[in-house]
Formats: structure tokens, C-alpha cells, sequence
């Protein structure tokens, strides 16, 4: 009952915040409802009972992609937008009509498929027992340990491509 | 009990607003901003199913999509700061240096 409740609340949080980001004309504010928006994800992660999951949620997401959005924002200075959206009404148009089908289109499939599939091997009183954080360390270590290591690879490119990318002279 | 099929239409729900917000907002920051939404939608269907089918799998595919998250959020605002230096702008509808 109280995880009912508790679903509701933050899930309602969460779509409200995610609507007021895209509607802010001011780029500072949506960061704001962005960071929102996260934590009240942490706060769903908190209930799937992924405890790991909702604090790296809140460290790298709240806390570092979103300070860098704000920093990015601050440098560069801008102004409120004139128009919150395109000056053609027809892309307008469209562009809300993509949004609901695609809603309507994923709905449809919750409606049609069977959300069934083979059981893993970590049921939640397992999983529990040993600890969140131990289990994704562990599966991290041993079966995700070459796309772990090909992670690393990928955010020592994304560190070389920012910096050159953001330097004026090479 | 909550069951699995809510929180897929939470995720549902949250990418489509990503979605609306990519198509219609002009400032290429918001459009990450929209990006990062519709990630993070990914990121609850990958946990919720985790849960529901007792495999962790799922939460640790999340910590990767973070980590993809992070280095497209430092390229891309990367990109968004040079294209601000040569055109003084961050509206998508002006960028149109590579245009035919």
C-alpha cells in the first residue's frame, strides 16, 4: 500500500518535472527540473530496490552531467528565448503528433506482448542477502568485464575529443 | 505491489516527453537536456525488468548507459561551446554551416 503510494507520488513528480523541463523558455531553469526529475528517478530506483543504481543516479547525473550543463549554460551567457519553440507551426505540429503515436505505439505494444521471460538467478531475498551493490560489483567484475574495460576506452576518448573540441588553438 | 507494466508506462510516458521536447525545442541545449530524458527512461525499463525477472543484469547494463551518458554529455556540450564561438549562437535553426 505504501509502495503503491509511494510509486504514484514520485511518478507524477517525475512527469510533471520532465514536462516543465521541456517547457521552460529560460535554459537554466529546465536544468533545474532536470536535476528534479532525477532525483525523483533515484527515488523509483529506491523502490525497484536497486539501491546502487539510485545513488549513481544521484552522484554522476544530479551531480556531475547537470553541473555540467549549468557551467556550459553559464559560459556561454544566453538570454531567455524569444520562442519557446519553432517558428514554423506546421514542424510544430508534427513534432507533437511524432510524440503521441510514438506513446500510443508503445502503449500498444504493453497491451499485445506477454511482459514474461526466463527467471535469472537473482531473486530479490538473494539479492537482498548479498547486497546491490556486491551483486552489480561482482557481475561487473566477471561477465561485464570487456565492456567494463571498453568503457574506460570510451570516456578516455570522450576526455581527448572535449578537450580538443573546446580549445581555440591545437 | 507495483506492478511491472506501470513503471514501463512511467518509462514510456518520460521517453515521449523526451521525445517532443528533441522535435520542438530550438535551443541545442534543451535538445541534450531532451536526450538525457529519453536515457533515463531507457534506464528505468533496463531496471524495472531487472527487478521483475530476478536478473541483475539489467542494473548493470544502467551503470554502462550512464557511463555512454557522461561522455556524450562532455563531447556534446564540447561541440555546443565551438559551434557558440564561431556562429554566437545555440539555436539549432541558425546552425546551417553545413547545409547544402
Amino acid at each position: 500500500m505504501l509502495e503503491t503510494a509511494l510509486f504514484v507520488i514520485l511518478a507524477v513528480f517525475t512527469v510533471v518535472t520532465a514536462i516543465l523541463v521541456i517547457v521552460q523558455r529560460n535554459p537554466v531553469s529546465s536544468a533545474i527540473f532536470l536535476i528534479l526529475t532525477f532525483f525523483s528517478l533515484a527515488g523509483i530506483y529506491l523502490l525497484l530496490h536497486a539501491e546502487f543504481i539510485a545513488a549513481v543516479q544521484v552522484i554522476v547525473y544530479a551531480g556531475a552531467i547537470m553541473v555540467l550543463f549549468l557551467f556550459v549554460i553559464m559560459l556561454l551567457n544566453l538570454e531567455k528565448e524569444k520562442r519557446l519553440v519553432a517558428r514554423n507551426r506546421l514542424m510544430k505540429g508534427v513534432g507533437i503528433f511524432l510524440g503521441v503515436a510514438l506513446l500510443i505505439q508503445i502503449g500498444m505494444v504493453f497491451q499485445h506482448v506477454i511482459l514474461e521471460g526466463a527467471k535469472g538467478k537473482f531473486p530479490p531475498e538473494k539479492v537482498a542477502a548479498l547486497g546491490n551493490t556486491q551483486v552489480v560489483a561482482q557481475l561487473l567484475f566477471t561477465d561485464f568485464l570487456l565492456p567494463f574495460e571498453i568503457t574506460s576506452v570510451l570516456l578516455l576518448v570522450a576526455i581527448i575529443g572535449a578537450i580538443v573540441l573546446a580549445k581555440r588553438e591545437i | 505491489m507495483v506492478s511491472l507494466s506501470s513503471y514501463l508506462i512511467l518509462s514510456a510516458i518520460l521517453f515521449s516527453i523526451g521525445v517532443v521536447g528533441f522535435l520542438l525545442r530550438r535551443n541545442t541545449i534543451v535538445i541534450f537536456m531532451s536526450i538525457e530524458l529519453m536515457l533515463n527512461a531507457a534506464n528505468l525499463a533496463f531496471v524495472a525488468f531487472s527487478r521483475f525477472l530476478n536478473s541483475m543484469d539489467g542494473q548493470v547494463i544502467v551503470v554502462f548507459v550512464m557511463s555512454v551518458a557522461a561522455a556524450e554529455a562532455a563531447v556534446g556540450l564540447a561541440i555546443i561551446m565551438a559551434m557558440y564561438r564561431t556562429q554566437k549562437t545555440v539555436n539549432a535553426d541558425e546552425m546551417n554551416l553545413m547545409k547544402w
